[in-house]
């Protein structure tokens, strides 16, 4: 039986914040790739233009809602991965639990770099 | 409950010939969310650069005195390997995007009938704004 090849279950919390989360990404994933590639370039980056952008609060904002959404959007569909290739038991908490944290400490340290570029730190 | 149809294990990945349209695009789907998970923990270890950066930390490059953040990004655009695994990213970026409109409908019931279509439709745009993008992407750089 293989009717549905997701292991989420819909109306679930984790479906529910998978795509929810897909939406915010659509956005601001194309816009970030647009502001960072056409209308600035990536190579032209320097810090001090960096540190311009992130001045603006809602920019900077954005990014941050940006790296958490991402950071759970990302681990948690990896988590979903994995679950459908079976995996159980006490490997799966033990995933769950490597996951959880490498987001936590991918969040932190993308926090402590964004109040670094807003010259905060 | 709709009826129910076995098409077997995706994850048996030997059966590749026997697949679907929607089943190339949860394979596509899974690849590229790896590949940008992925690249988001690398983005933020380059962009940690901008810790030292902030403290006003320089570095020489070409008898010139840069920020570490500066230099560090500048030194890898300059790298045409950096360039085409750019191009590469936002290959992969668009398509997980399109393709996650596509399943968003998916989910929301609509347009179910055309799902294999709009998955061509997927990779014929993910195509053509890759392919407009490379001049972009491969400004100032050479091999």
């Amino acid at each position: 039986m293989a009717e549905r090849y997701s292991s989420f279950t819909p109306g679930g919390t984790g479906w529910f914040l998978q795509r929810i989360t897909a939406a915010f990404l659509v956005v601001v994933l194309a816009f970030h790739f647009f502001l960072l590639h056409f209308v600035n370039h990536a190579y032209e980056v320097t810090f001090m233009g960096t540190q311009t952008r992130m001045q603006n609060v809602g920019y900077f904002l954005t990014m941050v809602l940006f790296l958490i959404t991402a950071a759970f959007h990302g681990v948690n569909g990896v988590y979903n991965a994995l679950v459908n290739q079976g995996l159980e038991g006490g490997r799966k908490k033990a995933v769950l639990a490597v996951l959880t944290l490498a987001s936590v400490a991918l969040v932190a340290q993308g926090i402590y770099v964004a109040l670094a570029m807003r010259g905060m730190i | 409950m709709s009826q129910s149809y076995n098409r077997g294990l995706v994850e048996d990945f030997g059966r590749w010939k026997e697949f679907s349209a929607g089943m190339w695009a949860w394979i596509f789907h899974k690849f590229t969310g790896w590949v940008l998970i992925g690249y988001l923990f690398t983005h933020i270890a380059v962009l940690s650069t901008s810790i030292d950066g902030a403290q006003g930390k320089t570095t020489m490059v070409g008898g010139e005195e840069l920020n570490v953040y500066t230099a560090t990004l500048q030194g890898l655009e300059g790298l045409f390997l950096i360039r085409l695994l750019e191009v590469g990213l936002l290959a992969v970026a668009v398509f997980h995007i399109l393709n996650g409109l596509r399943l968003l409908m998916v989910d929301l019931g609509v347009g179910l009938e055309a799902q294999d279509k709009s998955f061509y439709a997927s990779l014929i745009l993910t195509g053509a704004i890759t392919v407009a993008s490379v001049p972009t992407f491969l400004t100032g750089v050479t091999i």
